[in-house]
């Protein structure tokens, strides 16, 4: 085997090993749960008045098979993990008959349609800004600097929170809240997307703000470590152009902005559940809020299941990314383990 | 982090107006202080009206109803009540210390781990190295956010002591990398060779001459945990995980947001809370940057 097919293996290993941890977490926590949780359910379901007698007794008995929680938990373990090899991650107990995986995919669009515009935008913004301020220096990096490091160190959730009061409710130029108008249905029309684009502009503003001040913030820092670096030195003693060394250090400090925007991509999921709940936005951090408030485990479980392959999946795809791009970490992890 | 610069180039200094404005108000290279001491300002702040200030203004309980539903402020009701019709400056001191605990705890637990997973396995090396190190990974690479709803929908009852636990259980990985980086840099120092000799331990060896020489750095580290265990705990408790029978800052926010205090311009509500964990955060942020470059004067630009 070769040092790079190695390291190759080892990462992949690693990364197995990781999923298979998380998955068992994922997995077990939720038993933990004194009684167990559909015992929790079908009390709360009785006490609720909603299904009696045989009805109870038959959603009683889809959940204890679902579960597998009449035979040993390695069986249990096994059924889970047989179950979600179909991509099977079972029946929610709030919205009853629903599966898991249904609600869930009828959430992702919207969180994928906040994020991924705000974390492209507010990266591209991020970087030539830190870039800008690295090199300018002076007042303008100095102003630029401490608002970054003010913007970013705002928690998401509370500028969301300020931005919703401010621009919704005290001066009430957005709509304050939720994925679209009160009563209309998610339909492809053109009506129905400049709805949901009035809806969209302050979660997004709220996350792309927050996005720029985080990027500038490293970049900066890292354009600064380049500035000082003796390569720029060098070049400026042979006489190039400014202009030329620029494009090399942001070459060089491109690297590890790269891999943040790889992992805040792979983060998404996770990464501003509460943005959707403060804007009352339609996806997964909603649903998660509602499962967490309801006690639906299978429900969490396939969310935090969810957020967990999209995390693992860009730091395994960054790191394979980086064996090929950079010799260096290449040479180093396969000369480690 | 941790960015070692060679010096910078001097360049001529041309002096606009502005810039020597800037650098008499700066007196001289007071920068880096003038940003320490807003951070500490802005933090003793906090922590003396969380700490001091139930007991300089008697105690009351944060969640008895003295109200109707949002009232407004008032003389009787400082910054008006809450959903329940509780006080919510009464709630804003107590949940101020509750975060702040939880802060602390989580602070120090996630430390306390990942000084010592870090010390040994930078130490140690060879194998140990590589079984820690594997660990420290593989945790790192869950995210921490998924262990916390996971455990804390395990865990029925959660008291302060728990949350805390709980958030510094799942962030000290980064902490074990640093603290390995520096502890393997450390380990050629004459100064180990001489204890060696001497005949000491490798508990001694890690707390008397390791730990001491990057104590600068391992308060850093703390600082930057404390403040991500202050959010991870707001957090969690806005999801509606947060400490049970208590208040904090989280948890006034998940209130304020679950009967719409936001959406019915009942800022007082959730107003207080917001401000203090946005205070919070960025002085803590805007401590452990001056810190950075107080202790590590290459990051100083001048």
């Amino acid at each position: 085997m070769t040092p790079f097919q190695r390291y190759l293996v080892t990462k992949t290993a690693w990364y197995l090993l990781a999923f298979v941890l998380a998955v068992a977490a994922n997995f077990y926590l939720p038993r933990l749960i004194p009684g167990n949780p559909v015992d929790a359910l079908v009390a709360r379901m009785a006490a609720g008045g909603g299904a009696e007698g045989e009805a109870l007794r038959r959603i009683y008995q889809l959940y204890i098979s679902e579960f597998g929680l009449d035979r040993p938990l390695w069986e249990q373990f096994l059924v889970y993990l047989g179950n979600l090899a179909r991509g099977d991650l079972g029946t929610s107990f709030s919205v009853f008959p629903a599966k898991v995986s249904d609600l869930i995919w009828r959430a992702l669009p919207w969180t994928i349609a906040l994020q991924l515009p705000a974390i492209l935008l507010g990266w591209l913004i991020g970087n030539a800004l830190g870039a800008l301020a690295a090199y300018r220096g002076g007042w303008f990096d100095r102003g630029a600097f401490v608002t970054s490091l003010f913007v970013s160190s705002i928690p998401y959730y509370c500028l969301a929170i300020m931005l919703l009061y401010g621009l919704a409710v005290a001066l009430p130029l957005f709509p304050a809240g939720g994925g679209y108008s009160y009563g209309r249905l998610p339909t492809f029309t053109w009506s129905f997307v400049l709805d949901a684009l009035r809806h969209y502009w302050l979660p997004f503003l709220s996350l792309v703000l927050i996005f720029i001040g985080g990027q500038a913030v490293g970049m900066r820092s890292m354009a600064i470590y380049e500035l000082n670096a003796d390569y720029v030195n060098y070049a400026r003693g042979l006489g190039i152009p400014d202009r030329r060394i620029v494009t090399y250090i942001f070459r060089n400090a491109m690297l590890p902005q790269v891999t943040g925007l790889a992992l805040s991509i792979g983060s998404l999921v996770g990464g501003a559940l509460i943005t959707e709940i403060v804007f009352g936005y339609p996806g997964i951090g909603t649903l998660l809020f509602s499962a967490i408030r309801q006690n639906d485990y299978p429900l969490i479980q396939g969310v935090t299941l969810l957020i967990v392959i999209g995390i693992l999946l860009a730091n395994y795809l960054v790191d394979i990314a980086y064996g090929f791009i950079d010799p260096r970490i290449r040479a180093v992890q396969a000369g480690e383990r | 982090m941790d960015v070692a610069a060679a010096p910078r180039p001097r360049t001529a200094k041309r002096w606009h107006p502005l810039v020597i404005t800037i650098s008499i108000l700066r007196l001289g290279g007071i920068g880096i202080n003038t940003r320490f001491w807003v951070s500490i300002g802005l933090l003793g702040a906090i922590v003396v009206f969380g700490l001091l200030g139930p007991t300089l203004l008697g105690k009351r309980d944060p969640l008895r109803i003295v109200g109707g539903l949002y009232d407004p402020p008032s003389s009787q009701v400082w910054l008006g009540t809450d959903n329940f019709g509780r006080d919510v400056f009464t709630q804003l001191m107590y949940g101020t210390r509750t975060s702040l605990t939880i802060g602390l705890i989580a602070g120090a637990v996630a430390t306390l781990i990942g000084v010592a997973v870090g010390t040994l396995a930078g130490f140690r090396g060879g194998t140990i190295e590589e079984a820690l190190m594997g660990i420290t990974n593989v945790v790192i690479t869950i995210p921490s956010i998924v262990i916390l709803i996971l455990l804390s929908i395990a865990i029925a009852s959660r008291s302060i002591v728990v949350m805390g636990v709980i958030i510094g259980i799942t962030s000290w990985p980064w902490t074990a990398r640093a603290v390995r980086a520096q502890t393997a840099s450390l380990r050629a120092r004459e100064h180990l060779d001489l204890a060696r000799l001497s005949g000491a331990g490798t508990v001694s060896l890690i707390l008397v001459d390791i730990i001491p020489y990057m104590l600068s750095y391992i308060f850093m580290a703390f600082v930057l945990q404390f403040a991500s265990g202050i959010l991870q705990e707001a957090a969690l408790s806005l999801l509606g995980l947060g400490p049970t029978n208590t208040i904090s800052l989280g948890i006034m926010l998940h209130w304020s947001l679950l009967w719409e205090a936001v959406r019915t311009g009942a800022w007082w509500a959730f107003f207080p809370p917001t401000v203090f964990l946005t205070i919070i955060a960025f002085a803590l942020l805007l401590l452990q940057s001056s810190l950075d470059e107080l202790f590590n004067p290459r990051l100083r630009r001048k």
